[in-house]
């Protein structure tokens, strides 16, 4: 069949095109953050380190890549904790509350990010909280709960709870019904719930610019600040290894996916 | 059933009251960051020094800047959405209808981009289409053009790097939907005598739609409220909204004017989200993030 034949190569065709124009990008950043040369050309001249020099010998960056990675695993951590909490319960309860309960908690999904950062400047102005690394911590685990909601609740829609019924007629208490029983069955989407509120936390720019301040200031917002000046090289190498970083996790996240589909 | 045995009400009473417990943390992280916000600037958008004004609303008739920066918005958010449908379909139905090998592929590259930071592929392209960028210098190595031309610092760059930036979130909730379009629909099509396309018009694109719907509402919400993209590509000249905002506060320190605009964008925005909501249950959307 020759027009099916033309069809296909025809979306075939397509799907590599967009699949480029969406890759490409991402991956130029890398060798241009091995260049020589001062300016960003392509291809690079020569092979350097000098741009990765750049940024480990920074006094300023290397506190801002600290600032990034303490708020973004403190992020996780915390988001994971109350985040999970509330898909457990939002998932036992079947009541018309709980379901309008559940817009207010994925709100910080669909409130436009400059509304939202406007919003926890004027809190924070009010409490003492601006340019903190608690204030920092706070707001991104607002902005990254519903991640974890989501994920969890997705986790648990596949879930019996007949399950933890049973380990509880049998003696379990709730806490460690639930630990022993339900936990380690959604562990896969509650890590990825995890997962996902770290580099939300870590790629996480617009609401920093507004309350990160002095000491405090996120890899992300310095990144934005030192591109609205210049098209600086360091940055490439920050981008690449920002790049590798979010690799890194979706690998673990499609392990940790995969490791619980082989046993089940 | 209610008025059962006392300790079954008991039972009841405690189980509301851990399902309470259990939410609070999170509802008050999101109440005090989020919702408290959100109405105190309801209430700064009508008030001056105090008092109760539309001043505020008063300028979306008078100032010319204002509907200007709405107009731009709203097209650029609809040129991104538009492209994004268009180039997002044939990339979900791939992944959806190849062997899982190659859908795995597919999806993983929709998923890098998707999880790789919106400041770094904001800088990629910069780098990329800047006066002697890469793709200025292929356009003329293939004497397309003998001048580099002006691909950023206006609202071709912006629509460029806002569509790569949001073209993931049009093609996850298209390809969810279309993984649950039951294969044997399509066999039953094909046996009744319909073509490849006849079937797919037929039967594959309008079982299709609500990922579209879901997947249109995402980007076109989501566009609209940019930010970072605009404010690195657009040069300063494409002004969109959440620009608006956020000068407002910080240079000219008008919280006001900035509450407003912010009231404004965010009615329009919870409009989409009903008038989706008709058609696709909400879940479903946010679900697709």
């Amino acid at each position: 069949m020759p027009a099916s034949l033309l069809a296909r190569l025809t979306l075939g065709t397509v799907v590599a095109l967009v699949l480029l124009f969406l890759v490409v990008p991402i991956l130029i950043v890398v060798p241009m953050s091995f260049s020589n040369a001062r300016f960003l050309t392509f291809p690079p001249p020569g092979f350097s380190l000098r741009w990765y020099e750049a940024f480990f010998g920074s006094p300023a960056w290397m506190q801002a890549a600290r600032v990034s990675l303490g708020v973004a695993l403190a992020t996780a951590l915390g988001a994971t904790l109350i985040g999970t909490a509330a898909a457990y319960a939002l998932s036992m309860s079947g009541s018309r509350l709980a379901r309008s309960l559940t817009v207010i908690l994925l709100l910080p999904l669909v409130v436009p990010i400059v509304i939202t950062g406007i919003g926890v400047f004027f809190v924070f102005a009010k409490t003492g909280l601006l340019a903190t690394l608690p204030g920092l911590v706070l707001a991104n685990v607002m902005l990254a709960t519903p991640y974890v909601v989501t994920s969890v609740l997705a986790g648990l829609r596949g879930f019996d709870p007949a399950q933890e019924m049973v380990a509880r007629s049998l003696g379990m208490n709730r806490l460690r019904a639930f630990l022993n029983v339900t936990l380690p069955q959604i562990r896969p989407s509650v890590v990825s719930g995890a997962l996902f509120a770290f580099i939300s936390a870590l790629d996480e720019t617009v609401v920093a610019i507004f309350i990160a301040g002095g000491q405090n200031q996120t890899l992300t917002k310095r990144m934005f600040t030192s591109l609205r000046d210049e098209i600086d090289p360091t940055i490439a190498a920050i981008s690449s290894l920002l790049t590798a970083a979010s690799l890194m996790v979706v690998v673990l996240a499609s392990l940790s996916a995969r490791k619980s589909s082989t046993r089940s | 059933m209610t008025s059962s045995s006392p300790a079954l009400r008991r039972h009841e009473r405690r189980e509301q009251l851990l399902v309470l417990a259990l939410l609070s943390p999170a509802l008050a992280v999101v109440t005090a960051l989020l919702v408290v916000p959100l109405a105190w600037l309801a209430v700064q958008s009508v008030t001056a020094d105090g008092a109760f004004t539309l001043e505020h609303y008063r300028r979306f008739l008078t100032e010319d800047i204002y509907w200007r920066s709405f107009l731009l918005t709203f097209r650029i958010a609809l040129t991104v959405t538009v492209l994004a449908v268009l180039l997002g379909y044939p990339v979900a139905f791939a992944a959806a209808t190849l062997p899982r090998r190659w859908s795995v592929v597919v999806l993983g590259l929709v998923i890098l981009p998707f999880w790789t930071s919106v400041l770094v592929r904001a800088y990629a392209w910069m780098v990329l289409l800047q006066r002697r960028g890469l793709v200025n210098g292929m356009l003329q190595g293939l004497g397309l053009t003998d001048q580099p031309i002006a691909l950023i610092n206006n609202e071709f760059g912006t629509v460029l790097a806002t569509l790569h930036i949001l073209l993931p979130f049009m093609v996850l909730p298209l390809y969810a939907t279309m993984q649950r379009i039951p294969r044997d629909l399509m066999l039953a099509g094909a046996s009744l005598g319909g073509g490849p396309l006849h079937v797919f018009l037929r039967v594959f694109l309008p079982l299709s739609m609500p990922g579209v719907v879901a997947g249109t509402v995402l980007v076109f919400v989501l566009a609209l409220g940019f930010y970072i993209t605009p404010e690195l590509l657009g040069g300063g000249r494409t002004f969109m909204v959440s620009m608006l905002v956020s000068r407002n506060v910080e240079l000219y320190n008008q919280w006001g004017a900035a509450s407003a605009i912010g009231v404004v964008l965010l009615v329009c925005v919870a409009a989409l989200f009903w008038l989706a909501s008709r058609v696709v249950p909400l879940e479903r959307i946010m679900g697709a993030r």
